[in-house]
């Protein structure tokens, strides 16, 4: 299985950089996701290790063998996009069989081969049939199906669940990843859906502009955001703007707008430091008003929404700020009502600090 | 089945050598420089640089005001009608267009054939039905008993490019209307919009850029016609008949055939680029909306009114005059003309000859344009030179189609007589070919657009070579299209009548039917008579006829 890996990867088009100076390591049999929104280079980034577009600049190598001057062809890989690209002159056992007949494999033999195939994802039965004969969802298997029996060792897939309804891609997530891991195979998984990604990767890539901003297995992302931009695009976080008041060996004081101090466990930053504090919703609690706890602010629900799995409270501080808390419905005792008069808490641990940017809070978390 | 096998693998044998050659970028930039050489040099250049060569000849025309006055008026006629007519086209094929796409009844299918009528019969053949229909004893005239209801002339020429640029429009506006979103104007409607006030202020602006093309296609049409136009046109003189005449004369008077050639392609050229370019940034100049008068005119009295109107029109001016191509015809089966016509006897002889020629010269034309065309609607549909090139070449496709034929043929032939010396039929081939390009190049780009290019770009990732992607998933899924696209060029081919007068001497021995024909309408008694001629008219109808009834089959069949 290749080693993929890309340094100083630059692409362009026009005056627009779409990727920028990019530097990965992709480890053989590993599945790597790589996350941002629309417009962050994802796709543009497959396109050029599939070797439909050429980087401007920077070197991209397969098990330490540069490729950058390779046609996609040679390069051994199978490219998956978003709306599958099944043949459609072709039938279902056609379509598998592309890949090893233009591989120079014998006409039968390559058919035999992609029954094979067809038979891990369940759809030998259909062989015969046209993709405009089949549900989205086969399509997306036959398309899986193909990819495999290319004999590729390099799986790049462009949002390959975006084109099916939300309960399907649920299922197909699992199917996907246990199918690569059993065949081994390195892939690359472009995708905008950060629950796809924490479920499928083995590490994830967080794009933002071409650029990376930061790798890691799903856990470290989410534990340890880098930026403020990671902290919003994964998970769902509220952000207080605050400056650093003291410091000591344990922590920090932070004060908010209008004079309210919370604790941080953080030591790094200096008395008088302008900072992001970056909570967690799920780590954000409910408490009854007269709650007197450490980090407990007083407020007013604005809006309560229900999520099946928990809740999502919306409470206006007396400061001001907007913050919410999402509650395991397991744990909602008493259901809040708008205009209740609540506290929010939480635990110094569950804090996340950044510094403040010249470019603003907004601008560093904006997903565009 | 097992020699079917055996073939395929025998020809993937072959054609692997070319699929690994495809594989070096080098031999890929070859092959689409060719086809953009071939463009240039063969295609774009030589009709601007032909009549720029005789530039000399001018100086002596000029010199006689009766001439230059004659030439003068008759350029200016060749715009005013083609302004005109297309003007008249649009008001009168947009309700059509609208009534055969939003009318639910299978009646209307029949109204959606009828207007394809003056497609499908050649010009010549259409300027004859036309003749017939409004100035001769068989038609109109004879029904209202008088010699002729309107003589050959301008009013005749009017008549005629109004019937064949309508369905231009209503084919271009029909294409549209199918494939636009009615979500857009049921959301004016909701939105307290009667339905002309919605169609009148989102949908045709929506539609503008059609309706534009639509309006410069019928314009450079009409600019062009000559050979249906020689037939109505009597005495009457507009640019492309003027060419005609110098032509025809003895010796030909090629320094007002230069200057009238020349202005026509320069004034054509630059309206185009002008439509072009200010047509997307029109405006609709009404924007004001009257609500209560709106309302009445939407109501179904007044909708039935509109498109009983727009039927009548289509009905009186374009589809009754041009059927009566066939009556002739019908005739000459019973006075045994038919007879004459089979043996070869006579002028048949000659006739027969003259079809054969333009189906050698359609054949030929056609196979240059898949060898050349193809790829060239490739470099523009994937954009193989980047996109402002791309935008270049889309805009410089068009100019055979903007020049009127006859200009681009006396020009084409003083370019193919000055360098290469060419054979008439040569020449003849290179001039179709010309003509058809663009035609051929714009159908196959469509026809690549609709293919998903990730189709593509898997294939070439699961270890197919571009060459082996072209033909392994391009050309079957586009194979219809390039099928209908070549008995399009064909068909165009064949009908093709300006350009060839201007590319045949008067005193040459290859004639192509429509040419032939066009002589044989403008002189019936040299031949026989009216019933001598109607069969003509009608064999080459029959052959335009079966080749469009392929078309249509093909394309079924695609679907």
């Amino acid at each position: 299985m290749p080693e993929v890996r890309l340094s100083e990867v630059s692409k362009s088009f026009g005056r627009i950089e779409a990727i920028h100076h990019f530097d990965l390591e992709i480890k053989s049999g590993e599945y790597i996701c790589v996350l941002g929104p629309t417009g962050s280079g994802k796709t543009t980034l497959l396109r050029l290790i599939a070797g439909l577009i050429c980087p401007d600049d920077g070197k991209i190598t397969f098990d330490g063998k540069l490729v950058n001057d390779l046609s996609p062809e040679e390069r051994d890989i199978a490219y998956f996009p978003q709306q599958y690209a099944l043949f459609p002159h072709l039938n279902v056992l056609e379509n598998v069989a592309f890949g090893p007949k233009t591989r120079g494999v014998a006409y039968e033999e390559a058919k035999t081969q992609a029954l094979k195939v067809l038979e891990t994802v369940k759809l030998d039965q259909r062989a015969n049939a046209f993709p405009r004969e089949l549900s989205g969802g086969m399509q997306q298997r036959v398309a899986l199906a193909r990819a495999l029996a290319s004999g590729a060792k390099l799986l790049l897939l462009d949002e390959p669940l975006g084109a099916l309804d939300a309960r399907l891609r649920v299922e197909l997530r699992y199917h996907i990843k246990s199918l690569v891991k059993s065949a081994g195979l390195t892939a690359i998984h472009v995708t905008h859906d950060q629950r796809e990604a924490m479920i499928v990767a083995d590490r994830i890539v967080v794009l933002r502009m071409g650029k990376v901003e930061q790798v890691g297995t799903p856990y470290h992302i989410y534990q340890s955001p880098a930026t403020l931009f990671v902290a919003n695009f994964v998970g769902e976080t509220n952000f207080l703007e605050g400056t650093i008041k003291s410091v000591n060996s344990v922590g920090a004081l932070v004060e908010l707008q209008d004079g309210f101090r919370v604790k941080v466990q953080e030591t790094s930053y200096l008395s008088g430091e302008e900072v992001v504090l970056a909570i967690r919703q799920e780590l954000t609690s409910l408490m009854p008003v007269d709650y007197d706890g450490e980090n407990a602010i007083q407020g007013e629900v604005k809006a309560v929404r229900f999520l099946g799995d928990s809740i999502r409270v919306e409470v206006i501080l007396v400061n001001n700020l907007l913050i919410s808390a999402r509650i395991p419905i397991s744990q909602v005792k008493i259901y809040p009502k708008v205009k209740d008069k609540v506290a929010i808490s939480f635990k110094p641990a569950d804090v996340f600090v950044f510094c403040t940017t010249a470019r603003g809070l907004a601008k560093e978390i904006e997903v565009i | 089945m097992s020699n079917l096998s055996s073939t395929k693998n025998t020809i993937e044998k072959i054609l692997r050598p070319l699929d690994r050659l495809s594989a070096n970028p080098n031999a890929r930039r070859v092959t689409y420089a060719v086809a953009l050489i071939f463009f240039v040099s063969m295609i774009l250049i030589p009709p601007i640089i032909g009549v720029v060569l005789k530039w000399n000849l001018i100086g002596d025309t000029l010199q006689n005001p009766i001439l230059v006055a004659r030439a003068e008026s008759a350029i200016l006629a060749s715009f005013a009608i083609a302004s005109i007519v297309s003007i008249l086209d649009l008001i009168a094929g947009l309700p059509t267009a609208w009534f055969i796409v939003r009318r639910k009844a299978k009646w209307i299918n029949v109204v959606d054939t009828l207007a394809d009528i003056p497609f499908v019969i050649p010009t010549v053949a259409l300027g004859f039905s036309i003749l017939v229909f409004w100035s001769q004893p068989q038609g109109i005239s004879g029904l209202l008993r008088i010699e002729s209801l309107i003589s050959p002339g301008l009013g005749l020429i009017m008549l005629l490019h109004f019937a064949f640029s309508y369905p231009i429009i209503v084919r271009i506006m029909v294409g549209e209307l199918q494939s636009y979103d009615q979500v857009y104007e049921i959301a004016g409607r909701t939105l307290g919009a009667s339905s002309l006030t919605a169609a009148r202020t989102i949908t045709l602006p929506i539609l503008k850029p059609a309706l534009v093309s639509a309006f410069l296609l019928a314009f450079c049409r009409s600019l062009s016609e000559t050979g249906a136009t020689a037939v109505v046109a009597g005495a009457f003189e507009n640019g492309p008949i003027f060419i005609r005449n110098a032509l025809s004369s003895v010796p030909p008077q090629q320094g007002p055939m230069v200057l009238v050639s020349l202005v026509l392609i320069v004034t054509s050229c630059a309206i185009f680029a002008f439509i072009s370019i200010l047509g997307p940034r029109l405006r609709f100049p009404v924007k004001k909306v009257w609500p209560n008068f709106e309302k009445r005119l939407s109501n179904p009295k007044s909708t039935l009114g509109r498109d009983g109107l727009a039927l009548i029109v289509f009905a009186i001016f374009v589809a009754i005059p041009s059927l009566f191509v066939a009556l002739p015809g019908i005739i000459a089966f019973t006075d045994g003309t038919v007879v004459a016509a089979f043996t070869g006897a006579g002028v048949w002889g000659v006739y027969w000859g003259s079809l054969l020629t333009s189906y050698v010269v359609a054949l030929a034309a056609t196979l240059m344009n898949l060898l050349v065309g193809f790829p060239m609607a490739v470099i523009i549909t994937r954009r193989k030179f980047g996109t402002q090139v791309t935008a270049l070449l889309n805009a410089l496709i068009s100019i055979p189609i903007t020049i009127p034929s006859v200009a681009l043929g006396v020009s084409l032939s003083l370019f193919w007589t000055a360098f290469g010396n060419l054979p008439e039929l040569w020449t003849l081939i290179l001039v179709h070919t010309t003509i058809t390009y663009t035609y051929f190049v714009q159908a196959m780009a469509a026809a690549i657009e609709s293919v998903p290019e990730e189709l593509e770009s898997v294939a070439r990732t699961l270890g197919a070579h571009p060459f082996e992607t072209f033909r392994k998933i391009l050309i079957p899924l586009t194979k219809y299209s390039i099928f209908s696209g070549a008995i399009m060029v064909l068909t165009r081919s064949v009908d093709e009548t300006g350009a060839t007068t201007a590319v045949l001497a008067a005193t040459s021995q290859i004639k192509t039917a429509p040419v032939l024909l066009v002589n044989w309408i403008r002189n019936p008694a040299s031949v026989g008579g009216q019933s001598v001629v109607g069969l003509g008219v009608l064999f080459l109808v029959l052959t335009t006829f079966i080749s469009l009834l392929v078309i249509r089959l093909v394309l079924r069949r695609e679907r």
